[in-house]
Order: structure tokens, then C-alpha cells, then sequence
């Protein structure tokens, strides 16, 4: 990619989301956060204008864009919000690939339509209590029925986002118990089936608006046709999913830096201190340019993934960096909005401090910090001969 | 129903500053958008379409080229086609050569309704829209607060600054939307997708309107009234502000001054 | 030769509406200038009796269109009997009042007539070297003047925003009517007026006040009305309001003052919370005495104010009401 500007077409489409943005999710975020609660109207707004399923095929009544515009539209989202930002994510880029990449015709027309068409919402369910970035620890099982018709998932699993809501969970667990994560296999199950359990929302640091429970399985059964893909294959379903969901949350977290740098620069233009705006110090402007810098870095190489992706190139290790570099310039960026705007930055009547909140996160779901190095480890090393 | 909607890019004025130092316009970074009444107007048009199933709105604009990105943003709202009026010779055009331009293009194709939006944020001059009216010798209905649909003809309700009519119009008719008439839908990600991929926009020069055109009617050349001179607005000599005061010394001055002006 | 200085003066139910007045008393000074005079056309139904109301204010002569189907404005019998009167007469300039009517008629006719128009103007000179007329309107949101001409077509005309214009004392003056008749068809009513419905005339026509309290996003709420509706009554005026606090819909739509909204020209004008952008300074400018009470001390209010305080409305306001009862 040479050319480092958005098409007319993507142009557009960020005009649109920065305008919902600023009018629909703007407005309602402060109170979200406080109260903890993902606003459901809110959320049919975003479906309406098709947030929910951007990248996905129009046969399905998805948005027909490409993986950049998705990219797009999660920075502009997040630059406000960042809980509506990974309520699109785990959506866009976890639950549905799963179903699109892996699903049967049949499982895409029941489940992938009302999933991009702006219907129902989806969840991903993968991590367990003993099982994070070890995926080794995972014990939720699914066992098939003697007749064949049916599979019982019993477990526990934690952190899922979207769980309190969403309408369809991807929920991974072991059909033999025997192999490890090779024994891991992916399943559909919808909201309401008996024997799901939805807990209540984990109280978190920070995108306290986002619905993040618990789920249990309590002898679900589930049809056997609700398997994607085959047996044993739901690892490295999990982990294809996640590759892509890193571009979502690099973007998430170039969004969450521009916005607080945003906020912190304008902030300064206005206050007054030894009888200047502060902005006008040469150490403001310098700090700002440093910011500005790694925010441009951090959105180039979220875009580099993206648009690997939409060429049908090896983008996982170029997610990994992306997110691994964004993520630790959403963490530094909100700190230094919070230090410039002083203690109007650590009230909550700015929203830098929540910023300051959400960011963290980005350095620890859909893979830790760590962990990206780990996935970016051998092609960093084998590039070199 | 075949509806056509006339509109325009114009940029944001509300966006627009003054440059202290040198007193002329900072036009630079200020946003071009579809003009409010305009945007009305294709809300209002792609709601009478839905009313009437088989329509067809066509979004039409003169302006230059750029203007073709106000135009994709009508087709992602939901506009069926678009044209763009555009050509050099259309240049410097005031309300008689634009109106004239607009309806020699206009006069290419069917058409039962033709809505424009009562003004533009950038002329304020709300006189393009009756003059099209004129020109093709249709009745017009404008100040337009509600549209609907009565057999062959449209009820609207016509804003005064004292009362309302409502009006029964034959089609077809120019009606012109104020920013009340409707609330503008945003647009949604497949409908950005097909307005590149799917959906063209029509672009129209003068050769393309010969036969429609009067050429003495268009552009500079064309235009009954010119721009004598442009300025900025004398700002007000400043009065006096006063700070740091408790309100009760505040309210001692205002009173002051309201007596020596004899104001009370 | 193109002759004198035409008015279409404005009436609805048979009252002549104030901006008439406005540009009888512009056009006095225009007709003066060039040695012309002042002619008022006067459209409606049974209206022949307030046609000498229009000489009172100044016209040398009163055109008088009289016939039922100008008893309530639509666009084409207008469009019509105005056409027939100007082509009659070759007026020189012809000036309509900026209103919902004669920003819907000018154009009509002046596209009918093939001549130029220019829209909201609110200054008009006489060029004294080319006689041609100048015409100065806001442009581009209020954030800039143009001046206009219209040399190679007659008339000249314009339409003139209301509250702007000058009326004249009102005379004695005796001007000639001269009845005019259109030949109108049945076909000239090519819209059918099902319903006529009055909008509530409790809502006050700012333009009218003497005084004006108006508030502004920084009142923060409906409520805070209250208190300027409290201050407005002490002074004998009215509330007013800025774009922010209408669509923030904390006040009915009627009362805003702006480039959007209603220009006034009250004795006093006090500015609540206002921040006085260029869109809302072009709305009350002209006002005799201007009062500002605003936080922001960089507010651009405080440019254009005569009397500027940086303090707190809500304190401000109710003492300001109070120590006001005690002087009268």
C-alpha cells in the first residue's frame, strides 16, 4: 500500500461515523459509564445504520465494506465511546467471522443474516476462569448425545463481552478431553436456550458500559447442527477470529488516544494559566507533537492489517504489532491528557479521566501485550535470514 | 412518483470565522455539506417514496466537481439517481442564470414533484427555487412544514410567520422544504457501498443541455445582477466590559448606565 | 424611461403589515435622490379602505389591486397582479418586504419579468454618479456583506428585511389611489386553499419590543427563563432568545433573534448567557443599547456590547430585578 489516504467511498463512511459519533453515542456516554449500563436504544441506532456488521457479505444484509472502513468506523466510534467500541468489535470481528468463515449455508442464513442485517447482536465466548491466555486451562466440554442429535455443554466461561444481551454466543469447549486445545470444537448458541445461565456484569476498571459477564453451562443442550466447522477445529477457529478482532481493538485504541488528546489540546486552547492559554507553552506543543506522532504510527499500522486482510495476505503478525503498539499509545496518550488538563482531567465532569480507564484494556483482551509478541515472534525473527 | 430534489453543497457556514488579524474569512478546514433545507428535502422525498412504492428520487445539483460528494451522500441515504449540472460556462451565475441552468437540465427529464430547499446557507437568497417554478410554469408551494399525498396532487402545509395553509397542489408542482419538513435519515454503510459501486452519478455539461438551454441565460455573462463589492462587517466598537465584580456591584452599574441613557 | 420607486406593500386580513411602512420610508429616501417618486402597490380583498394608511407613511401615489381572489396570498394571482401593475408602470425599483410572502412572490416575479433580484438586503443607496441603486445584504451565514447591482434590467428590484428600514412619522399627506384592475381566470388559482389556521397570536413579535431580555445556552435549561421573563417584566419588554436555547427547545422558535431568527432594533437589548456569534450578533446588532452578562470573559458578545459584565446570570439577573422594582 503506497497510498496512505481513505477512498471517496471510505471518506464518506468515516463522515457518517463521526456524525453518530458526536450526536447519537456522545450525549449518553458519561451516563453510560456511571451507570454501567450499555443503552439498548442506543444500540438498535447502531444497528439501524449498519455498525453491526460492516464488513460482511450484502447477500447477508451486511454493509458490503471492506476491512479498513471497519477499521474506520471502530477508531471514530471509540474516540468517543469505547464501550460502544468494543460492543461493535466483539461483534464485527469475533463473533461473526467465526459463523461467516466456518458456517454452512444453513447456519449462515439462520444465524450470519440476522447478525449483519442489523437484527440481533453476537457474543464470543472463549475465555474461562483458569484459562486466559493459556488456553490449555479451558474445561467447559461438550459431550454428543448417544443418538447424534444433540450436544450438552457444561462450564463455566468469564469476560464475555456483549454475554448480558447479545442474541447468539460462539462458545468454545473440549469434545475430547484428551487432546488439549486440538480437542477444542465451536458451537452457536442462542440466547434463552435452558441451561444457559447469564451472570451479572463483572464490575471492571474501565468500558463499564460494555455488557462483559459471566455465562454458565448447566447441561445445555444444543443442536448438533449448531457445531461450525468440524470437531477439534474450534482452536484454531478461536484463534483466526482473534487475529482479525486485533484490528478492531488497534483501532480502538488509536480512537481512544485521538479522542483524549482531542479533549486534552482543546482544553488547553481555553485555559488560562500565568495569563496564556496553556497550549501556547513550547512544552505543551512539543508533549502534543510526541503524542500526535505515536497516534499516527499507531492508525498506520492498524490500517497495514487492515488492508493485508482485505488483500487476502498473512495479517497476523502485522495485527499483533498493531495492537501491541496502539494499545501502550492509548495507555500513554490518556495519562497525558489527564496530566495536561490537571485536576478538571481527573474529574469525572471531563471524560479524559474515563478514557484514561478504558484505555488499559487494550494492552490485555484478545490477547495480552505479551502475548502479541509471542504471535509476532517468528516472523519478526524469520524476516531476518 | 417520479421526484426529483434540487441540491446543493455549500459549505458549513455556521463553522465559518473570522481572521482577527486580517478581518476576511477563514475558509480553509470548514467542512462542505449538503445545505440543511436541501437534506430536508431528500428526507422528505425518500419518505413519499416509502408512502408510494415504485418511486423513484433523482437528486440533482449544479455546482462543481467536488460537488459529487454531496451527491453519494444522497444516493447512501437512499436516492435512487443522481446528476450533476456541471460546466465553466455555469460559473458566476446569480439566481436568474442558476434557475435558468437548473431548469433547462430539469426540462431532460420526467418528473411528477420537484422539491428544492426554501434557502441555502450560503446565498440566504431562497429565490432559486420559485424561479425554477417560474421557468418550467409549474405552480410552486413553498415554506413546505408537511408533505403529503393525495391521489394526483399533494397537500402541504405552507408556513406564514402568523398561520399556516394547507395547500392542494396538482402535480406536477415545485415544492420548498424548510428544515422542519423532515428529519434527514442518516446514511447507513451498504447505502455508502452502493453509492460508489452501484450507483452512478450523472454528470451534464452545457453540450449535454443544448437543446434545452438558452446560453444567454447562463453564467456571469447571463446574470441580470453582479457582485458589486464583498466585505466583512465592521465589528461594533467595543463598549465597556467590566470583571471581577460581586453581583451586587454589577447590578449598580447596569442600573447606573440604564439611567444616564435614559433607558428606565 | 423607467419611472419611480414601487413598494408592494404587504397585508394580511386587510392589516397593512409594519415592514410596508419600513420601505415607504426607504423608498422616500431613494425617490428623493432621484428625483422620482414614491408609488405603494396595495394587493387584497376590500383593502381600498387602508390604502391612504400607505400615503400617511409617505407613498406620492397608491396602486389599489382590489378583487377576491387576492382575499388570501397564493403565489399566482400575486405573481399575476403584481406583473400586470409593473409592466403597466416601468417602475425603476421595486422593493417587497423580506416576509414568507415576499420571498415566495419576488422571485416568481421577477423570474416572470426577466430582471434581477437580491434577497434580504438591509441597506439601499442611490449610487450619486451611476443613479444605479446599491443594494447591501448579509451573505454567507451574516459572515459577510455583499453589495448588488442590477444595471442592464428594469426595475431594479429587491427584497428588504423587515425591523431594518426606517418608517416615517406619519402625515397628513393625501396621496392619489389609483384603482387597478387584473383580468384574473378562474385557471390563475392553480392551488386550492383547503385550510386557513391562525398560529397562536398570544406568541409576541419581538421585532415590536422596545426592550429585550434574551438568553442563551448559557441560561443551561427552560427554567432558567424564568428568570428573565421576571427582569423583562419589570422593564415593560419582552424575552428573546438565541439559536442555542431554541433548539435546545427551551423556548418556542418565534422569539429568536439571529440571522436565522428575527433581526431587532429594540432601545435595549440585555444578552443573558448568549456567547454572541457572528449568526446571533446579526439579529440584534442595530439594538440602541446593548447589555451582555456572560462567564466567558473571551465571549464575543463582549465586542459588540456597549455594557459588558463577566459574572454569573443566575446571580446577577434576579438582583438586577430587584434593586430595578425599587426604582420605579
Amino acid at each position: 500500500m503506497v497510498d496512505f489516504k481513505l477512498t471517496n467511498k471510505q471518506l464518506l463512511a468515516k463522515k457518517l461515523f463521526a456524525e453518530f459519533a458526536e450526536k447519537e453515542i456522545k450525549p449518553l456516554s458519561s451516563e453510560m459509564d456511571e451507570t454501567e449500563v450499555f443503552n439498548l436504544e442506543l444500540l438498535e441506532k447502531m444497528k439501524k445504520i449498519g455498525l453491526m456488521g460492516i464488513p460482511y457479505d450484502k447477500k447477508y444484509g451486511g454493509g458490503g465494506a471492506d476491512i479498513l472502513t471497519y477499521a474506520v468506523a471502530m477508531e471514530e466510534i471509540s474516540k468517543v465511546d469505547a464501550s460502544c467500541g468494543i460492543t461493535m468489535s466483539v461483534h464485527n470481528s469475533l463473533c461473526c467471522p467465526c459463523i461467516n468463515d466456518f458456517g454452512t449455508e444453513e447456519q449462515k442464513e439462520k444465524y450470519l443474516r440476522p447478525l449483519v442485517n442489523g437484527t440481533w447482536s453476537g457474543c464470543f465466548s472463549l475465555t474461562e476462569p483458569g484459562a486466559g491466555t493459556d488456553a490449555s486451562g479451558a474445561k467447559t466440554i461438550a459431550e454428543k448425545t448417544e443418538d447424534g442429535k444433540y450436544y450438552i455443554l457444561n462450564g463455566q466461561k468469564v469476560f464475555a463481552t456483549n454475554g448480558g444481551f447479545a442474541d447468539v454466543y460462539v462458545v468454545f469447549a473440549l469434545t475430547d478431553k484428551t487432546k488439549g486445545p486440538k480437542g477444542m470444537s465451536a458451537f452457536i448458541v442462542e440466547k434463552g436456550t435452558p441451561g444457559v445461565i447469564v451472570g451479572e456484569n463483572i464490575k471492571r476498571m474501565g468500558i463499564r458500559a460494555a455488557s462483559n459477564v459471566e455465562l454458565a453451562f448447566v447441561d445445555c443442550k444444543i443442536p448438533a447442527e449448531n457445531l461450525l466447522g468440524k470437531e477439534g477445529k474450534g482452536y484454531g477457529i478461536a484463534m483466526g477470529a482473534l487475529a482479525g478482532g486485533r484490528i478492531g481493538i488497534a483501532a480502538q485504541a488509536t480512537g481512544i488516544a485521538q479522542g483524549a488528546l482531542n479533549e486534552a489540546i482543546k482544553y488547553s486552547k481555553e485555559r488560562k494559566q500565568f495569563g496564556k492559554p496553556i497550549s501556547s507553552f513550547q512544552h505543551t506543543q512539543f508533549q502534543c507533537v510526541e503524542m500526535q506522532t505515536r497516534i499516527d504510527a499507531a492508525r498506520l499500522l492498524t490500517w497495514r492489517a487492515a488492508k493485508a486482510k482485505d488483500d487476502h495476505e498473512n495479517y497476523t503478525p502485522l495485527s499483533a504489532m498493531a495492537k501491541l503498539y496502539a494499545s501502550q499509545v492509548a495507555v500513554d496518550v490518556t495519562r497525558f491528557a489527564v496530566q495536561l488538563m490537571g485536576g478538571y482531567g481527573y474529574s469525572r465532569e471531563y471524560p479524559v479521566e474515563r478514557m484514561y480507564r478504558d484505555a488499559k484494556i487494550t494492552e490485555i483482551y484478545e490477547g495480552t501485550s505479551e502475548a502479541m509478541k509471542m504471535v509476532a515472534g517468528g516472523a519478526v525473527m524469520n524476516a531476518v535470514k | 412518483m417520479k421526484i426529483v430534489v434540487c441540491a446543493k453543497q455549500v459549505p458549513d457556514t455556521t463553522e465559518v470565522k473570522l481572521d482577527p488579524k486580517t478581518g476576511t474569512l477563514i475558509r480553509d478546514g470548514v467542512p462542505s455539506i449538503i445545505n440543511p433545507d436541501d437534506k430536508a428535502g431528500i428526507e422528505a422525498a425518500l419518505q413519499l417514496k416509502e408512502k408510494c412504492p415504485g418511486s423513484t428520487v433523482t437528486v440533482l445539483s449544479m455546482g462543481p466537481a467536488q460537488a459529487d460528494v454531496a451527491l453519494r451522500e444522497a444516493l447512501a441515504m437512499g436516492c435512487d439517481e443522481a446528476i450533476l449540472v456541471t460546466d465553466r460556462a455555469f460559473g458566476g451565475a446569480d439566481t436568474w442564470a442558476t434557475s435558468s441552468t437548473i431548469a433547462a437540465a430539469l426540462k431532460k427529464i420526467d418528473y411528477d414533484v420537484i422539491i428544492t430547499g426554501r434557502q441555502a446557507i450560503d446565498g440566504d437568497t431562497a429565490q432559486v427555487g420559485p424561479q425554477i417554478a417560474e421557468h418550467l410554469g409549474l405552480p410552486q408551494v413553498s415554506y413546505a412544514e408537511n408533505v403529503e399525498i393525495d391521489g394526483d396532487c399533494l397537500k402541504v402545509q405552507r408556513q406564514f410567520e402568523d398561520r399556516y395553509h394547507i395547500i392542494k397542489v396538482k402535480m406536477p408542482c415545485v415544492i420548498t422544504a424548510l428544515a422542519e419538513l423532515a428529519e434527514p435519515r442518516y446514511m447507513t454503510v451498504a447505502g455508502i457501498v452502493d453509492a460508489y459501486d452501484s450507483k452512478e452519478v450523472k454528470v451534464w455539461g452545457l453540450e449535454d443541455l443544448k437543446d434545452t438551454v438558452d446560453e444567454a441565460n447562463i453564467g456571469l455573462k447571463g446574470s441580470p445582477t453582479r457582485v458589486k463589492q464583498s466585505f466583512t462587517k465592521q465589528p461594533k466598537a467595543a463598549g465597556t466590559v467590566l470583571k471581577d465584580l460581586t453581583p451586587d456591584e454589577a447590578v449598580d452599574a447596569i442600573v447606573a448606565k440604564l439611567k444616564e441613557k435614559y433607558i428606565i | 424611461m423607467s419611472k419611480n420607486v414601487f413598494v408592494i406593500a404587504e397585508q394580511r386580513d386587510g392589516k397593512i403589515m409594519k415592514v410596508s411602512y419600513e420601505l415607504i420610508g426607504k423608498a422616500r429616501e431613494l425617490a428623493n435622490d432621484l428625483g422620482q417618486d414614491v408609488v405603494a402597490v396595495l394587493m387584497g380583498s376590500g383593502v381600498e379602505a387602508v390604502a391612504g394608511d400607505l400615503a400617511k407613511a409617505g407613498a406620492d401615489k397608491v396602486i389599489v389591486v382590489d378583487d377576491p381572489m387576492l382575499a388570501e396570498y397564493v403565489t399566482e394571482p400575486y405573481a399575476k397582479a403584481t406583473t400586470a401593475v409593473i409592466k403597466a408602470n416601468d417602475p425603476e425599483i421595486v422593493l417587497f418586504g423580506a416576509s414568507s410572502i415576499g420571498r415566495d412572490l419576488a422571485p416568481r416575479v421577477s423570474a416572470r419579468i426577466h430582471t434581477g433580484l437580491t434577497a434580504d438586503c438591509t441597506k439601499l443607496e442611490i449610487d450619486p454618479e451611476t443613479k444605479l441603486l446599491n443594494m447591501t445584504r448579509p451573505a454567507f451565514g451574516g459572515n459577510i456583506m455583499a453589495t448588488i447591482l442590477c444595471a442592464d434590467h428594469r426595475p431594479q428590484m429587491a427584497t428588504v428585511r423587515p425591523g431594518v428600514m426606517q418608517a416615517l412619522e406619519s402625515c397628513d399627506k393625501v396621496g392619489e389611489v389609483e384603482k387597478f384592475a387584473v383580468e384574473f381566470t378562474p385557471a390563475d388559482m392553480n392551488v386550492e386553499i383547503c385550510e386557513v389556521v391562525k398560529t397562536d397570536k398570544k406568541s409576541v413579535d419581538i421585532t415590536e419590543a422596545k426592550i429585550l431580555v434574551s438568553g442563551g445556552r448559557g441560561l443551561g435549561s427552560a427554567e432558567g427563563f424564568a428568570q428573565l421573563k421576571d427582569l423583562a417584566d419589570v422593564l415593560g419588554g419582552e424575552v428573546a432568545a438565541s439559536r442555542a436555547a431554541v433548539d435546545s427547545g427551551w423556548i418556542e422558535k418565534d422569539r429568536q433573534v439571529g440571522q436565522t431568527g428575527k433581526t431587532v432594533r429594540p432601545d435595549l437589548y440585555v444578552a443573558c448567557g448568549i456567547s454572541g456569534a457572528i449568526q446571533h450578533a446579526a439579529g440584534m446588532e442595530e439594538s440602541e443599547f446593548i447589555v451582555a452578562i456572560n462567564k466567558e470573559e473571551s465571549a464575543p458578545i463582549f465586542g459588540i456590547c456597549d455594557l459588558g459584565i463577566v459574572g454569573d446570570l443566575n446571580k446577577i439577573v434576579p438582583k438586577l430585578t430587584e434593586a430595578l422594582k425599587k426604582v420605579d
